[in-house]
């Protein structure tokens, strides 16, 4: 142990950059995982999924802290108490947030953007609910705290998934 | 109130994947080494480390034990010794190896980590730990600078 | 909390890290050993003189290796030691050193070894497919989200609620990238680079801009730690861990306000508690703030409490963030302009902080005398925050 001299910020780094032609010229190994899941829905998404099949939303209340949570739960993660009661929920809201997308899952371009955010459900704490697709507006329009109201696949085509709802729209005036 | 589920499928669930297509595993700076003498040399290169009389099969730029750069690549010969082996009747997704297939570890020398390989031409039951070895590359025109061009290792030829 | 029970002092006295690029040749392994090597060989100690090493790195799926610590350690220099992952996604860069200020601030050990590292070249086709793993699979997947999309609609309520403008947040961009010109290890510095660049950058998933986001990156890092017993045989400007926080919100991020990171805050004051900081705008004089995004920089400085909500804007808009201004961010040009090797920007975090503080930080170090720095790391699905504040005494 010696006591040390002085130093700049990280003198002469290592490291050996490559370009993505250089990848099939230098030695190494490509191998695809073998990896397959069934996840657990677990007993609050399971009656969540049952029930976005009969077209409906359910959330599950704590009493003590007085909240509807949706995505539902059993249990409550603010008091660390079971969950008391299934409530339904009317499936509209207001948008929370969104975001206007030229790419898609696999960071590819695309042509038409996917229009995405979080629905706040009407019956749930603020900012509560879950992220979806907008539709049946343009970017333009799509605004913060705008309402919205589900649209579901026809009652044939519903299996389960939150997929049962096609997307959001804005709420028609009545 | 809890029941025993056998197989995750019996409850409701939700069915998915490993997103990533596959992976690219780069060998390293020393595994580049290794693999080029492999391939084009048909060469087995080790780093010896002074401080630790120690030299890595396959080779490293560093000694995990003292943390000294290793820059001396040494060609460590294709004959060596079992350390220990294994013989393997079922294959990685359970199916049956008809023959079985033997996996040992070899030292190429004294002083040297041993290389994980599989044994050929040789029956389960003449394999015992201290068995002189030799590898058995491919000819050069099927390597390809893999571990694979090491096909296997074969009891030693008396000399 | 309580103060009372720590026992010992702990200091930085040396940090290392490998370039940062899109991909690099080298194993993990080897890179941890690169940046490892440097920061012992700064610090003026051997391997032998370590007695615990730690180490962090962001999710398995980078790298493609399940239990990727323990395959890390022999080029971490963990063989034989006492060991240690730790994993908070990108909170690994600040929370790894914190792992390592408990092994050392308990009494238990005087020199560790922290070492971060990560290879997010090794999944194919491309990162993105390894971050589809942190979503939830039965809410979220279905969906098939890019992670953009989140960055994105936080930034889309931040904007929103606190009205900040969309070119001041891209002048974070330029600032950064153009900072990170006098890093040796910067895989993105650009001297050239203009607002109107990153204005008219492609759109991803809008509000955000390609030239908004920091990219994915090969890298490692390390810093060495040791017990006020020893600091001052080894080094004249041990540079001192005062404070350390870190705070965790809910996953359900569907139920949260994004536009103010309640946890960052949280994280703050128990750092600034720790450090007796009362006032932190007042008392701190640079920041190194986790700015994988553009806006985070800003959303960051607000949840470390040196801004008010929707101030950072106007802060760097005035361009008292500049490493010249009054209270510079980012002197090293953080991710957006050295690379974002999430657990290894430890290097561009902590290491920046530390060589600022010791004076050594060359062409990068900031006009005005500092004494007091904080470093940030934020992680996991946008909810996990780690602060430390260091000092020069």
């Amino acid at each position: 142990m010696n006591k040390k001299n002085e130093f700049g910020p990280p003198l002469h780094p290592r490291g050996t950059r490559l370009e993505a032609e250089d990848l099939e010229k230098i030695a190494h190994v490509r191998a695809k995982p073998n990896a397959k899941y069934a996840w657990a829905a677990g007993t609050a998404m399971s009656r969540f999924l049952e029930e976005l099949k009969n077209g409906r939303i359910i959330g599950r209340k704590c009493a003590r802290c007085d909240r509807v949570l949706v995505p539902p739960r059993m249990f409550c993660e603010r008091c660390f108490g079971p969950t008391t009661e299934w409530v339904y929920l009317p499936g509209t809201g207001v948008v929370e947030t969104f975001s206007i997308s030229y790419i898609d899952q696999s960071a590819n371009r695309i042509k038409e953007p996917i229009l995405v955010g979080t629905v706040a459900f009407d019956g749930a704490p603020p900012h509560c609910g879950i992220m979806h697709y907008f539709g049946e507006v343009s970017p333009e329009e799509l605004k913060i705290g705008m309402p919205v109201e589900p649209v579901w696949k026809p009652k044939e085509e519903r299996v389960g998934s939150v997929l049962d709802i096609k997307y959001f729209r804005p709420r028609k005036k009545t | 109130m809890i029941e025993r589920i056998e197989k995750a499928t019996d409850i409701r669930h939700w069915l998915g994947d490993m997103e990533a297509d596959h992976y690219y595993y780069s060998a390293g700076i020393a595994g580049e080494k290794f693999f080029v003498a492999l391939r084009d040399d048909g060469k087995i290169l080790g780093t010896h480390c002074a401080a630790c009389n120690l030299t890595y099969v396959p080779p490293r730029i560093y000694c995990e034990h003292c943390f000294a750069e290793l820059t001396e690549y040494r060609d460590v010969g294709k004959r060596g010794c079992v350390v220990a082996f294994t013989v393997a009747h079922y294959n990685k997704s359970g199916e049956r190896l008809d023959p079985p297939e033997i996996f040992a570890l070899i030292s190429l020398g004294p002083g040297m980590t041993p290389l994980l390989h599989k044994l050929g031409e040789v029956e389960p039951a003449n394999v015992c730990v201290g068995l002189e070895v030799e590898a058995v590359l491919k000819p050069k025109k099927d390597r390809e600078g893999k571990i694979t061009d090491i096909l296997y290792f074969r009891p030693a030829k008396l000399l | 909390m309580n103060l009372n029970k720590i026992r010992k002092d702990v200091a930085v006295i040396g940090a290392g890290m490998t370039v940062f690029a899109r991909r690099l040749q080298e194993t993990g392994k080897e890179m941890s050993w690169e940046a490892a090597k440097m920061a012992l060989d700064e610090a003026g100690l051997t391997l032998k003189d370590i007695d615990a090493v730690i180490v962090g790195s962001a999710p398995d799926a980078f790298d493609g290796v399940h239990k990727k610590g323990e395959y890390l350690l022999d080029g971490a220099g963990g063989t034989n030691k006492p060991y240690m992952r730790v994993f908070t996604g990108g909170g690994t860069a600040v929370f790894a050193p914190i792992a390592g200020w408990w092994h050392v601030a308990s009494g238990m050990f005087q020199r560790v070894l922290v070492v971060c590292e990560e290879k997010m070249s090794s999944v194919q086709p491309h990162a993105q497919s390894a971050f589809g793993h942190i979503w939830d699979p039965i809410l979220d997947r279905p969906l098939k989200p890019n992670l953009v999309w989140i960055f994105s609609m936080e930034m889309q309520r931040y904007m929103y609620k606190y009205n900040v403008r969309y070119e001041d947040i891209a002048l974070v961009a330029v600032k950064n990238k153009r900072n990170a010109v006098g890093h040796p290890c910067a895989q993105l510095a650009d001297p050239n680079i203009t607002l109107e660049d990153v204005l008219n950058s492609e759109p991803m998933a809008l509000p955000v801009r390609r030239l908004d986001i920091s990219p994915p990156s090969d890298g490692a890092a390390a810093i060495v730690l040791v017990s006020e017993d020893v600091a001052y045989e080894h080094t004249d400007t041990p540079v001192w861990i005062d404070g350390v926080g870190w705070c965790i919100d809910t996953t359900m991020w569907t139920n949260r306000d994004l536009a103010f990171p309640k946890f960052v805050a949280k994280a703050a004051k128990m750092a600034y508690e720790m450090a007796g900081i009362k006032d932190p705008r007042r008392e701190i004089d640079f920041a190194e703030p986790y700015d994988p995004f553009d806006y985070k920089e800003l959303q960051h400085l607000e949840g470390l409490l040196l801004a008010e909500p929707g101030e950072a804007a106007i802060m760097t808009r005035e361009g008292k963030t500049q490493r010249d201004g009054e209270f510079p961010v980012c002197p090293s040009g953080g991710l957006l302009g050295v690379g974002n090797p999430i657990a290894a920007t430890l290097g561009i975090k902590i290491g920046e902080v530390y060589w600022q503080l010791a004076g050594k930080a060359g062409p990068r170090q900031v006009k005005k005398d500092v004494r007091t720095g904080v470093a940030q790391a934020w992680g996991d699905l946008m909810q996990f925050s780690s602060v430390i504040v260091m000092r020069r005494r």
